[in-house]
């Protein structure tokens, strides 16, 4: 049910490179879940998430010093290895130090014809944060504009917010499935559709899922699922053979709060027949922050909670890229916070490849203490 | 090889920088006792606000207070320790941690208990700036906490939209401090400061252009005791005519041909902050007569610059230099952005390429024949882009070493690695030990 999912996201250069000769169309690559790709459809151009490969290299250690976080020096490692070739365009919205490395090496090394870096706001919790962005996105719409050569309309940029916003929808209808008491959809197949979701076309990736609910309405399975509950959070995290060994040793992840998951899709445009252009800024603005604009109130912390509790996680694994300075701040409070409520935590440090083996024993031996608060 | 000698003598401001430093501590610390207030915050906060409720407003600054605490060893590692136990991982900011121990061990550098901050008053650029006093504001159980967002990107492309976004943040934050201290705000006040801070910022920039002179007037390693002071308190009159001070000292070594190091073969800068801990690094280069002239880190850290009509990269031109006359406090609040979206270690953060080309026009402009660059595992901020860096110097022609450690974490530099890479570096220069 999922193997046009798992394709694309295992094939998402074969699709890109496709998409450009089927459409004739445009593909930039972003960094980070703060760019507004309602912009970027708007303008038909294909938005494509770089992540990275999960292989050891070497080639970005000269680009990027060792201590900054292994996702960004894999991802840019992609583009040094030529395997982003296809692409027109590359571009950044403002959030960590360390993703955004990947960025300026890479329009130094790997050079596009369209390039642009947004100063997404990181006080997304003053009011004045609105303004400022929406005034960036329409800078970044007239980059668009001249690079493609034709001015954006409102129905374009009406088109956008709806291509966007159709698809997030569909992932929440998605997610909810994960909250019966045996999801139909493992962590690992949820993982694999939010991955593609963020590599090919929401129109095509919307028609798909649309398909997929349908069978799921109807009481199809795409796996059984009935392992112990289990949340995900942390840092970025694509990475499917991790998941599936939780899934293989009696777990089930049921929700997540990373940027490859819910934090990616979670809250939609609305659109008030006002400013098209300040409800995008208004929803990026909104959208469950990244820690690195989670201040001066934490508001990551009640918002997992809501999660844990929504979809009834009995434990959490709290996932950290290794150097990942923003995550390493929010983890004792979140963990403390997860305590006091009950859910117990195990915490992981990861890297462009993890330690299953090593792993797989710290899991089973969580995923063994949590069951035994359920029997006793 | 010719081994120049010059004449030395001993910075004569050396005792008052280390009173004023004294001071501001014992400030801070005793500030309840008369009635004042005071407030932690980062270096590059904009400490010119807080003035506004009074003349008996005393800052902490982070930073300095970090690197401060390595001079003792024994403490430091106290503070780091009860910052890991507590689930801090090591790779943090070391200033932070360092800053955070401080607070959980409840025990002030100099002397007592940690002194508690009346608010929490922060800017934002790097990842950990406002996370930072968010936990520290947890630690001490929960103390009023207020950030401004300065990322806007690079000085060469701020609109006027950008300004704004700062600048309302700033008034929003007035009306903060109003609220959360009871007091009335003056802005007569905030505007002096303003003054100060342009005046001090400007001050040190022209400190650090007199090191082009050969013999350089001044060493990296003596200019760390000076910058500091405007990373304690740049908003300051006191700071501002200590540094005018230090400028007709320096202006006055020059003329003397007043050397900071006897030899002088060979002139260099390093970059990011220095191992606190290891100082001594500095003066092992002196043995080879190699003199680190300075860094963007210690010109820009503070030091505002600009384009000077002759093409020369000068400090920058002060609004009462241009004799603007600031009336409101929205215009000073303006002044104050601008002023400080200007500053030299904030373009980095946006691209490591704009770094590279200031660099390789102080190497051309203060004549350096190399580069050490020490890959700081202690700062995420300061060390982002520095390979690239690294390669940019390489391709413009400049011998470049790298060292790597961390600015506050002793136990993260290894002493001995570090003198022999600067062994092999000094060899690579045609160095030997005079």
């Amino acid at each position: 049910m999922i193997s046009e999912f798992q394709e694309w996201s295992k094939n998402r250069h074969i699709y890109a490179k496709n998409w450009k000769e089927r459409t004739g169309g445009k593909v930039v690559g972003y960094f980070c879940t703060y760019v507004p790709e309602e912009i970027l459809y708007a303008a038909d151009i294909l938005p494509v998430r770089i992540l990275g490969s999960h292989e050891p290299q070497d080639v970005s250690e000269p680009h990027i010093f060792g201590m900054f976080c292994p996702f960004c020096r894999d991802c840019l490692a992609q583009g040094l290895k030529g395997r982003y070739d296809y692409l027109d365009g590359i571009m950044i919205s403002q959030s960590c130090l360390h993703i955004r490395q990947a960025y300026t090496s890479w329009i130094k090394h790997v050079p596009r014809d369209f390039s642009y870096y947004i100063p997404m706001p990181n006080n997304v919790q003053s009011k004045h944060s609105i303004p400022y962005l929406t005034a960036e996105f329409n800078q970044f719409k007239t980059a668009v504009e001249k690079w493609i050569g034709r001015e954006l309309t409102s129905n374009d940029i009406n088109r956008g917010i709806e291509i966007m916003n159709e698809n997030r929808a569909l992932m929440h209808r998605l997610y909810s499935f994960r909250k019966n008491g045996e999801p139909p959809v493992s962590g690992a197949e949820a993982m694999e559709i939010a991955m593609s979701q963020q590599m090919v076309d929401k129109r095509e990736h919307t028609s798909a899922l649309k398909k997929l609910i349908q069978n799921l309405d109807g009481g199809a399975v795409a796996s059984t699922n009935k392992g112990t509950r289990i949340m995900i959070l942390g840092s970025e995290d694509d990475d499917t053979p991790f998941i599936r060994m939780v899934e293989s040793v009696g777990g089930t992840v049921v929700v997540d709060d990373h940027c490859v998951g819910t934090r990616y899709f979670w809250n939609n445009v609305e659109n008030n027949n006002g400013d098209l252009v300040e409800s995008i800024a208004k929803r990026y603005i909104e959208r469950p922050a990244c820690p690195s604009k989670d201040w001066i109130d934490r508001t990551r912390v009640p918002h997992i909670l809501a999660l844990a509790k929504e979809f009834d996680a009995k434990g959490a694994i709290v996932i950290q890229q290794k150097f990942c300075d923003p995550h390493e701040l929010d983890i004792p409070a979140i963990t403390k916070a997860l305590k006091e409520n009950g859910i117990s935590t195990l915490f992981l440090e990861f890297d462009v490849t993890v330690p299953l083996g090593q792993f797989k024993i710290r899991v089973e031996a969580f995923l063994e203490m949590l069951q035994e608060d359920d029997l006793f | 090889m010719n081994i120049p000698t010059y004449k030395t003598e001993p910075l004569k401001c050396w005792n008052k920088a280390k009173e004023l430093r004294n001071e501001f501590y014992k400030n801070y610390a005793n500030a309840h006792e008369n009635g004042g207030i005071r407030w932690a915050g980062g270096a590059w906060s904009f400490g010119a606000i807080p003035m506004g409720l009074g003349n008996d407003v005393y800052p902490l600054t982070g930073e300095p207070y970090g690197a401060s605490i390595a001079f003792n060893k024994e403490f430091s590692l106290r503070c780091l320790e009860a910052t890991e136990k507590k689930g801090y991982a090591r790779d943090l900011c070391s200033y932070m941690r360092s800053y955070w121990g401080s607070i959980i061990l409840d025990e002030f550098l100099f002397g007592g208990k940690f002194p508690k901050p009346d608010f929490m008053w922060q800017d934002h650029i790097c990842c950990s700036h406002s996370k930072w006093y968010q936990v520290a504001s947890e630690l001490e159980g929960g103390i009023p906490t207020y950030s401004i967002d300065v990322a806007v990107g690079p000085y060469n492309e701020v609109t006027d939209s950008l300004i704004d976004y700062i600048v309302s943040q700033m008034h929003d934050g007035i009306e903060w401090l109003k609220k959360i201290t009871g007091r009335e705000y003056d802005d007569e006040k905030l505007i002096d400061a303003v003054y100060n801070e342009c005046r001090t910022t400007s001050l040190w920039a022209e400190i650090c252009v007199l090191n082009k002179t050969k013999p350089a007037p001044l060493d990296e390693k003596s200019m760390y005791s000076l910058y500091v002071l405007g990373t304690l308190e740049k908003h300051s009159k006191k700071v501002g005519d200590f540094y005018a001070e230090v400028l007709d000292e320096m202006k006055y070594r020059v003329e003397n041909q007043i050397a900071a190091t006897k030899h002088e073969v060979v002139r260099l800068i390093s970059d990011t902050q220095p191992p606190w801990g290891f100082l001594n690094v500095f003066r092992y280069l002196e043995n080879f007569g190699a003199v680190s002239v300075g860094s963007l880190y210690t010109f820009g850290l503070i030091g505002i610059w600009e384009d000077k009509p002759d093409g020369t990269w000068g400090a920058r031109t002060t609004p009462q230099q241009k004799g603007i006359k600031i009336e409101t406090r929205d215009q000073a609040l303006r002044i104050l952005a601008d002023w400080n979206l200007s500053k030299p270690e904030w373009q980095h953060f946006y691209s490591p390429h704009q770094k590279s080309e200031m660099m390789i026009r102080i190497a051309k402009e203060w004549d350096l024949q190399g580069i050490m660059l020490h890959y700081n595992r202690g700062c995420e901020g300061l060390s982002v882009g520095i390979a690239e860096n690294r390669l940019a110097l390489i391709d413009a022609g400049y011998p470049v070493m790298t060292f790597e450690g961390n600015m506050r974490d002793e136990r993260e530099f290894d002493s001995a690695k570090t003198m022999s890479r600067i062994d092999s570096f000094m060899e690579t220069l045609g160095l030997k030990i005079i």
